[in-house]
């Protein structure tokens, strides 16, 4: 297991983990996902793929209604 | 007579080579549902909507706003709302474009929570630095003219002065202001906050204003879709008006109707 931080927050995930596989154990459709992984926004196209690592800081960001 | 679709080919609203079928945009927040957001986007005719870009609630399960909002007709601008600087902003813009969400951004950097007015030096940089990185940017500023200049230079798409406070529905308080800014600018003046009734946006658009952004006082209006209806026709008839050059006021009266000819009159 290994420790990332996920909005803010310190989370344990499997070692090797893929970001999709975060995002399906949030229950997130990654379709409306925006990630931004150690200040480097990711493309949407290889997003899901990316492998993440001990310390790895993540955001993770929708678009939301506003003007 | 020619077709509505006729006239508006004619004159299109083009911002950054783009023809715009409408010159109302219509902003997404503060809606009571995304239902009810969606179909007053559909009254209101609009083509441009903005969204917002916050952190995902890992702890709560809301509706996807974008699945609310056809991307075959509509077209997405991301906002930077909630930047106080211009990095913040320019974080916001490139997760925007990462996202697949879009390459054109609503740039608004407002650090003062209290009157939400835009930093004008902050926003100035972040345009800079935007444009480079190829972003199409439509800033949201100020009412001031040397401003405006200064971002069209810098390569804004267009310049977006707000009319009085964000959501504060006072209308066209910049009016001097933004009159000078529709007389200098080369790119399209947007004007962007605070106009609270299709009145208000009418007069911006007889003023000269290319197009009004609208949320609120769509948004909170009792009948959402019936307001955003008043805002399109309020929109098409100022432009009309601008369009056609009002004969301006006189100080006197002046008769419509021809002064001779009364019945009764002598030889």
């Amino acid at each position: 297991m290994i420790e990332i931080t996920v909005n803010g927050k310190r989370r344990t995930i499997a070692a090797g983990a893929t970001l999709g596989d975060l995002l399906r154990a949030l229950d997130l459709d990654a379709r409306w996902v925006v990630a931004e992984l150690n200040g480097e926004p990711l493309e949407k196209g290889r997003m899901t793929s990316v492998v993440l690592a001990s310390g790895d800081s993540l955001e993770l960001v929708r678009a939301v209604a506003g003007g | 007579m020619q077709a509505p679709e006729t006239r508006t080919a004619r004159d299109p609203l083009v911002i950054a080579g783009r023809a715009i079928s409408s010159r109302l945009l219509v902003g997404t927040g503060k809606f009571t549902s995304p239902e009810v957001m969606a179909e007053a986007l559909d009254a209101s005719g609009a083509e441009i909507v903005t969204v917002a870009l916050r952190r995902v609630d890992l702890d709560s399960r809301e509706p996807n706003l974008l699945e609310f909002i056809d991307r075959e007709r509509y077209l997405l601008l991301p906002n930077t709302s909630g930047a106080e600087s211009a990095e913040e902003a320019v974080r916001l813009a490139r997760l925007a474009r990462a996202a697949g969400l879009s390459d054109w951004i609503k740039l608004e950097v407002t650090p003062d929570p209290k009157w939400l007015l835009p930093d004008p030096v902050e926003t100035l940089r972040a345009a800079e630095m935007l444009v480079k990185e190829g972003f199409t940017v439509l800033p949201y500023i100020g009412a001031d003219p040397v401003l405006a200049r200064r971002l069209e230079e810098a390569g804004a798409a267009t310049v977006m002065p707000l009319g009085s406070p964000i959501g504060s529905s006072r209308g066209l308080k910049t009016r001097d202001a933004v009159a000078i800014i529709v007389e200098q600018a080369g790119v399209p003046v947007v004007v962007d906050a605070g106009l609270g009734a299709p009145s208000h946006a009418a007069e911006a658009m007889e003023l000269g204003a290319d197009a009004v952004l609208i949320n609120t006082a769509i948004a909170v209006a009792r009948d959402p879709v019936q307001m955003a209806r008043g805002f399109r026709l309020a929109v098409e008839a100022g432009r009309a008006g601008y369009l056609a050059g009002a004969a301006g006021p006189r100080e006197r009266a002046e008769a419509s109707s021809p002064l001779t000819g009364f019945l009764g009159e002598g030889g």
